[in-house]
């Protein structure tokens, strides 16, 4: 679709809110509007696409309470403001858009929260992401190393970049709105998802990239939409297999949950931005036990959220299942670095190549 | 001579008038101020119960005229069944002269002192005697008689007795002169105001030295008059019952069946058994050893209550709450009456209302009205058994603020109705705390309470509906505003909507392809009948449905439909026409309705 295309096809979406607000004044009837209830207790399993999404549960906001009246006048006010920032060309952020909010009398938000809350709806009733409003998130993408070659729309012109050969010693950094780029060819087996910076840069060091044929992606913890939407794109484009490297504790696993099944929070857009075929590498809690990894007891909280794991449907897996009772009889987490304590070239020459051989990836 | 021969000479009886002319607080005329009112309230009194036997509503005058310096002239009229000549003199020149003293049912006067000492009052402070007429039949005539007492012997001193014409068939009236003051003109007022809540069958004209008010009936049910019941065994004591076996020719048994009240031959025989006296023996006979074992007997057998039903005389819950709702315009009024009860061989009946806010003072005590067999008592508040039932009730539980006495905008209302008012003292100011009516007291008054809690928080769950409601009507028109804007159209009338959310009544008018449509939408609570009118020069002959009357003037037709309409309920009206001309809502008041027309 070309960006004009999409400018008016986002302008008239936002509208048919608009409009459907008016015809229901004009006929004497209070505005409301329906939309999904946005809790884990409304969230399912698709089969076909095999990621979570809303259920059927939808709530009613109708002006009739002082509260919803508020919230459909707010909402009134970023439709507004949305057409004139697409008609105009222009963009901002999330948090320019909460600060713009500044001069909107009663409709003034009261938190980012809230603004950013409301741009989720906007995204559930027209079924658009907010990239087509203009809207951007603030925070930085991850970045990419690794045998690929892609193209990005910049404000001055089309640019063609190697993640490898193109870029600096950090990568190639993923832009917000990942419609902007094109992935042209690779040379890669598989693609390696990694929680932090510092394993990040152990491979980008050792080499592993080269060694392996493999891309690596920076997460930089929970991942972005834009670094998740990245990942599901090389996997659906090239077939490469993705695999996520986090450090192991159960904060972690939720980590690889979102990537594989999405969040409750973007659950209406689950399907371009989870990758389900993705895989867990490591670090396993079994691990923890057959390498003697320097680990961390576990603290009441980490007991918790493996406890609430291993009642969430995402985790219903014999593999995890085994996983996480095996962590919570040892007591123990490990982080990814901890590999480094039996050397620096341990975890790209024995640990991941094992672990892939092991997958069948290798 | 000893001192004790002198003595015996200064020793003589006291005639009950001598005694009353120097203990005149006892009965209520302790003070100029306070004797017009004893004095209008024995009369009143008189009046009432007068009417209440000769079973007609109560007409009744009172007027209160200053006829120099401290002197008030004071009568009192009613439409009684009158007094005959022969009895004017004792009734009202004898003090301890009546005719309810020896009987037992409700009553408001009892021991016949009351309006005889107000005739003593003014010939002690002015010298004046009494005027009294009165008419029995519009066959006889009325008889007007000047009098005094004779307060060495308590015996009635006539001046003159006359026949006279007179406007009434039947009546009396009363006229006394003594001196006094207006200074507690506020209460007398209050007093034949609450006389007329909880006898809401009579009519009070007043005449307050040239202010007339009148206290207007709100019922006109003749109350049924309480009928006298024999002594209840269990009420009764050994003198009384020494005078009553001595007057009786029956033996034992019969004597206890007729003379108590719910004694039956099984019960009387009983009471022989137990204190070991034939019930065939002579009631004069009985000896003094066996008075006192048969009034032993008498407490122990078990006997029903007295007869309540047919010697008492509640007012009702209902013209309770109309005679308090016709004197205080309230916002909530309920009225409990309690079910008889018996203290010491009385039967008792406890009645109570409650009110709350509306013109009530919202600040202070809450207003107290205290009865006792529908006479309002004045005086002596605090040493009532009715108040210290009220302050021991904890009206915080009740969503009211208390320090001893509730405060805010309440009036409580309790009136105690026996055989036997248990009084504090002669002046019939003050209930005494006898616990089996504090008991029932105290019950209706919480009973009431729950009430008018469950009032209080669902006016204030309204109030808040109210303020949400506002808040919402603030957002609805910049909602509007804002999406015209970005659906670039004129702003919609978004009055139905806002009158849906104020839960008012929104009538629409409009006209669509040659369809008049007429939509009217009751948010309200409103339960009743609306009349819509519409003229125009469509004469909508083939409305749906047809009005109910059509009336024209030159071209244009005036259509007229009746709705009954229940809250919440929406009705419809189509014609084929042109439309044009006005619309008109009635029968609902303009605060809740919203006419939108969208054809003009």
């Amino acid at each position: 679709m070309s960006k004009s295309d999409l400018n008016r096809k986002a302008i008239e979406s936002l509208q048919k809110i608009a409009q459907n607000w008016y015809d229901q004044m004009k006929g004497g009837v209070i505005p409301s509007i329906n939309l999904p209830t946005r809790t884990k207790h409304n969230i399912e399993f698709d089969d076909e696409s095999e990621v979570w999404k809303y259920g059927e549960k939808e709530s009613t906001r109708s002006a009739a309470s002082a509260k919803s009246a508020m919230h459909i006048l707010k909402m009134a006010w970023v439709i507004w403001f949305l057409k004139k920032q697409i008609g105009e060309n222009r963009s901002s952020t999330l948090r320019e858009l909460y600060y713009i909010s500044e001069g909107w009398k009663k409709a003034k938000f009261g938190a980012q929260d809230e603004s950013n809350f409301l741009i989720e709806d906007l995204e559930i009733l027209t079924d658009m992401q907010r990239e087509a409003f203009h809207l951007r998130p603030e925070e930085d993408g991850a970045t990419i190393f690794g045998p690929i070659e892609l193209k990005e729309v910049t404000r001055r012109g089309e640019r063609k970049i190697h993640c490898r050969d193109d870029v600096g010693e950090a990568g190639y950094q993923i832009p917000t709105n990942v419609d902007t780029i094109d992935f042209l060819d690779h040379d890669a087996r598989f693609v390696v998802a990694i929680e932090t910076g510092g394993m990040y840069a152990r491979l980008i060091e050792n080499g592993f990239d080269e060694d392996y044929k493999a891309i690596l992606v920076h997460l930089k913890g929970q991942p972005a939409r834009s670094t998740r939407r990245v990942l599901n794109r090389i996997n659906d484009q090239f077939k490469l297999p993705v695999v996520v490297f986090t450090d192991g504790d159960p904060w972690s696993y939720r980590i690889y949950a979102s990537v594989a099944y999405g969040a409750i929070k973007s659950a209406h857009m689950s399907e371009i931005l989870a990758t389900p075929q993705a895989r867990f590498i490591g670090v396993q809690p079994s691990d923890i036990r057959d390498y003697n990894l320097p680990s961390d007891h576990l603290n009441e909280r980490d007991i918790a959220a493996l406890q609430s794991e291993l009642s969430d449907p995402r985790f219903a897996t014999d593999y995890w299942k085994e996983q996480i009772n095996l962590q919570l009889k040892m007591g123990m987490k490990s982080e990814q670095q901890a590999f480094a304590a039996r050397g620096l070239d341990f975890v790209t020459k024995e640990y991941l190549p094992k672990r892939l051989s092991d997958m069948g990836i290798l | 001579m000893v001192l004790a021969d002198e003595l015996a000479k200064a020793q003589r009886s006291i005639s009950v008038a001598e005694f009353f002319e120097k203990n005149k607080h006892l009965l209520g005329f302790d003070s100029p101020t306070r004797g017009i009112i004893t004095t209008v309230k024995e009369a009143v009194d008189n009046a009432l119960d007068a009417c209440e036997e000769a079973e007609v509503l109560p007409d009744i005058y009172v007027g209160i005229k200053r006829i120099s310096g401290d002197v008030f002239r004071i009568i009192v009229e009613d439409n009684g069944p009158g007094i005959i000549p022969e009895q004017i003199p004792y009734v009202f020149g004898k003090l301890l002269y009546g005719s309810r003293f020896h009987q037992i049912k409700q009553s408001r006067g009892q021991q016949g002192i009351g309006i005889s000492a107000a005739v003593l009052y003014a010939q002690l402070t002015t010298g004046t005697p009494t005027l009294v007429i009165s008419r029995t039949s519009a066959a006889t005539p009325a008889c007007q008689v000047l009098l005094q007492i004779k307060i060495e012997t308590n015996e009635p001193d006539i001046i003159s007795s006359t026949e006279i014409e007179w406007d009434r068939t039947h009546g009396t009236r009363v006229q006394i002169e003594f001196k006094s003051s207006l200074a507690a003109k506020k209460r007398l007022l209050e007093y034949l105001r609450y006389t007329a809540v909880v006898n809401p069958h009579a009519r009070i004209r007043v005449d307050l030295d040239d202010e007339p008010e009148t206290f207007e009936r709100v019922s006109a049910e003749i109350i049924v008059c309480p009928k006298a019941i024999q002594p209840h065994p269990h009420g009764i004591e050994i003198g009384q019952l020494q005078r009553m076996l001595a007057s009786s020719d029956d033996p034992v048994e019969q004597f206890l069946i007729l003379g108590f009240s719910r004694v039956g031959k099984k019960t009387a025989i009983e009471m022989c058994q137990i204190s070991g006296i034939s019930p065939e023996k002579p009631a004069k006979e009985i000896t003094k050893d066996e008075q006192r074992q048969l009034i032993t007997a008498m407490q122990q057998v078990n006997v029903p209550a007295p007869p309540a039903s047919l010697c008492l005389s509640p007012i009702g819950e209902d013209l309770i709450i109309r005679g308090l709702q016709k004197e205080f315009p309230m916002d909530f009024i309920r009225a409990r009456t309690r079910p008889s009860s018996v203290f010491s061989g009385h039967p008792f009946m406890v009645e109570a209302a409650l009110g709350y806010g509306g013109k009530l003072p919202p600040e202070g005590n809450a207003q107290i009205l205290r009865f006792a067999n529908r006479v309002p008592l004045m005086y002596q508040q605090g040493a009532c058994a009715i108040t210290s039932c009220i302050t021991e009730i904890n009206w915080k539980s009740y969503s009211i603020s208390q320090q001893g006495l509730p405060i805010g905008p309440l009036l409580i209302l309790v009136h105690v109705a026996s055989t036997n008012v248990p009084f504090t003292s002669e002046s019939k100011d003050a209930i005494a705390s006898i616990p089996e009516i504090e008991k029932e007291v105290t019950l209706a008054l919480q009973e009431l309470g729950r009430d008018l809690k469950q009032f209080l928080s669902r006016r204030d769950r309204n109030r808040l509906a109210e303020d949400r409601a506002r808040a919402v009507c603030a957002i609805i028109p910049e909602i509007a505003s804002k999406v015209s804007e970005i659906v670039e159209l004129p702003v919609p009338d978004i009055s139905p909507i806002e009158g849906r959310i104020m839960r008012k009544m929104v009538v629409k008018r409009d006209l669509t392809d040659g369809l008049v449509t007429i939509d009217l939408n009751n948010y309200t609570t409103f339960d009743g009948i609306v009349s819509v009118y519409e003229t125009s020069l469509d004469d909508a002959a083939g409305a749906k449905p047809p009005a109910d009357f059509v009336t024209s003037v030159g071209n244009e037709f005036t259509k007229v439909w009746q709705i009954p309409l229940t809250p919440g309920a929406s009705w419809k009206v189509t014609w084929k026409g042109r439309g044009g001309g006005t619309l008109d809502i009635r029968g609902i008041e303009a605060g809740k309705l919203v006419v939108v027309d969208l054809n003009v």
